[in-house]
């Protein structure tokens, strides 16, 4: 028996999300006393491969096959389950990401395994009972799940657990996947790389606007903070839909869903089906010149005032305070 | 060309969520129920919009009880040809994807469309086992299709940008934004759909993999902290001091 983690690397570097799901698989190990691997299709040099020893990994496996460079669930899921089979796991974690979201149900449906998506905290054994939490109702509420099946994949919100050392020193060792030219049913034409330097789903630190700025061209000191905090930037759904910003951008319901540590809404109203994309963030900052706005309620910290006034001073203020640290 | 589109029964966004049975069940009193917005605007409108293009019977597929028919109607009236729905609880992903699975294997359908969530459950899961299950080619959260012949280009999210790509049918797709824009159904529409047929069949035997054992809800804040629009020091130095954000 052991755990095995699905990691997901880019440009040959860990993502943050891999040391949390490393972390994550070693926690469920040590909860059912086995080994935690971990597996990687991404191309990354060995002593990156290795690092993930720091947080636990006994073993990790890496593939190296070019026909895998393009993104295919099912291709994927092929490989993770032969890869499951040679590690005799029982539990597989991977990250709720773009492409973690569509691997995992695939995976789920060959091993016939229970599958609980954007889980949220590490699952608890109660009995013979294996439960796992996770947000429901757009962020209103949470379900614990209980997992009926004997294999069982658990795919983490990214930013639910933190990284933590373990080290050990990790095994690297390469995986050959039994793979047919016919498996290969998706031609990839292009691959369009997000633009901007943080992309959204990953960021620590948001930065959004809504209908509040009045116009794409106040969307300057929106960006400065962003560039001050390392933030990447978001917006409401009206704002994309009348083209100030980019579609991808657009948080909410219909739109992306975030957690970051922190998130600053500048000019938002705060109506539910934007909350229900960010109410998952830790900490949360309003800046509208409604003190009535409905923002405020779901706020932990809130400044009434003109965004045009407020956010240049701001601005100054996070400066002053990262030329200090 | 046969399309099939999934789509399930949602709370209204705006419904107050809450739980009965000690915690264990959602309360759907004065719960407003809906079309799961990506199912409808995206994943429907475009089927219904490759129908008009191209030519295709569109068929509406539900896995849930009686009260769904409202939802089915309405599908029907955006411009479904015909309706299939499996009397049975959608409560497990994996039983509502094997009855998709399972039906769908003698109709040969071109391509299954299905939203990219739930917003109640929010699992990303039907979709992906669906297509795991039938053993075809999956393009997750997808925002664009056209189809030429048997050939579908189509642009999907992937970790770290888009990916843009061709494949044969049938395939299974899950629609994200951008797929379409929604429509609201016209008189016509609505008088049609009154005629037009949901066939109700008994479940394929198949199993649940999970269950939701309680719920929770979360705590209410206290109210945020309020900062003097003049002393923006002070917001910084408690999301350094006291949030331990920045
Ligand atoms: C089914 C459905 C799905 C939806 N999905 C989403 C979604 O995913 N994401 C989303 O965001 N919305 C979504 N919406 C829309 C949502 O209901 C709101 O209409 C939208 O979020 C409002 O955007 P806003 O706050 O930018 O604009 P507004 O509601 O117009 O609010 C602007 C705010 O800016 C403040 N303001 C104005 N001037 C200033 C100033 N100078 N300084 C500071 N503050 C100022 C105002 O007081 C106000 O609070 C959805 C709606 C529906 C029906
Ligand atoms: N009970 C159901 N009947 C038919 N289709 C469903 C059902 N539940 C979910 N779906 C489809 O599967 C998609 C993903 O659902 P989920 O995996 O629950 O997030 C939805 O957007 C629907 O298109």
């Amino acid at each position: 028996m052991s755990v095995l983690v699905f990691v997901e690397a880019s440009e040959g570097k860990f993502k943050k999300s891999a040391f949390e799901a490393a972390t994550y698989g070693v926690k469920v190990g040590t909860l059912l006393g086995v080994e935690t691997h971990a597996l990687c299709i991404d191309e990354a040099a060995e002593s990156e491969l290795k690092s993930l020893g720091d947080y636990g990994i006994s073993k990790v496996w890496y593939v190296n096959d070019s026909r895998l460079r393009n993104f295919d669930p099912l291709v994927y899921a092929k490989v993770i389950t032969q890869a499951e089979a040679q590690t005799n796991a029982d539990v597989l974690v991977l990250i709720q990401s773009y492409s973690g979201k569509a691997i995992a149900p695939v995976l789920a449906a060959k091993l016939r395994a229970g599958l609980v998506s954007g889980a949220i905290d590490l699952p608890v054994l109660e009995g013979n009972s294996f439960l796992v939490k996770k947000n429901v109702f757009s962020g209103k509420a949470f379900a614990t799940y209980e997992m009926h099946s004997a294999k069982k994949i658990i795919s983490l919100m990214s930013n639910s657990i933190a990284p933590e050392k373990k080290p050990i020193d990790a095994t690297v060792a390469a995986f050959k996947p039994e793979l047919e030219d016919s498996d290969f049913r998706v031609t990839v034409k292009e691959v369009v790389k997000a633009s901007g330097t943080i992309s959204l789903s990953d960021a620590e630190i948001v930065v959004s606007g809504g209908r509040g700025l009045k116009g794409p061209e106040n969307w300057g000191m929106v960006e400065e903070m962003a560039g001050i905090l390392g933030a990447a930037t978001a917006c409401s759904r009206p704002v994309a839909d009348i083209h100030w910003r980019p579609h991808t951008e657009h948080v909410g319901q219909t739109g992306v869903a975030i957690r970051p540590n922190l998130y600053i809404a500048i000019g938002i109203s705060g109506a539910i089906q934007h909350l229900a994309g960010v109410n998952g963030s830790k900490v949360m900052v309003v800046i509208n010149k409604d003190p009535e706005a409905p923002f405020f309620k779901a706020a932990d910290y809130g400044i009434v005032g003109d965004a045009f006034e407020v956010v240049p001073k701001l601005n100054e203020a996070f400066r002053k305070f990262k030329a200090g640290n | 060309m046969k399309i099939l589109v999934c789509i399930s029964k949602t709370p209204d966004t705006t419904s107050k969520i809450s739980f009965t049975d000690n915690n264990s069940k959602f309360n759907s009193d004065k719960v407003q129920f809906i079309i799961n917005p990506y199912d409808e605007w995206y994943a429907l409108v475009r089927a219904i919009e490759m129908k008009e293009q191209a030519g295709a019977t569109v068929t509406i597929m539900n896995v849930g009880s009686a009260d769904c028919d409202a939802i089915i109607r309405k599908a029907l009236a955006i411009g479904g040809d015909d309706a299939v729905r499996i009397d049975a609880e959608p409560d497990d992903a994996f039983f509502v994807a094997d009855q998709v699975a399972q039906f769908s294997k003698s109709e040969q359908y071109d391509i299954i469309m299905l939203g990219k969530e739930t917003i109640d459950y929010n699992g990303s899961q039907v979709g992906g086992m669906i297509a795991g299950l039938l053993d075809i080619p999956f393009v997750s959260l997808a925002s664009k299709m056209d189809i030429a012949g048997n050939i579908a280009s189509l642009e999907r999210d992937i970790s770290g940008g888009r990916e843009l790509l061709t494949v044969q049918t049938p395939f299974v797709i899950s629609a994200s934004k951008g797929m379409a824009e929604a429509r609201i159904p016209n008189m016509r529409g609505i008088m049609a759909a009154r005629t037009k047929p949901i066939k109700v069949l008994p479940p394929f035997p198949s199993e649940k993999l999970t269950s939701v054992k309680k719920y929770d809800l979360p705590k209410e804040k206290a109210g945020p902290r309020m900062i003097n629009a003049d002393q923006p020091e002070e917001l910084v130095a408690l999301l350094h001091n006291e949030a331990k954000v920045i």
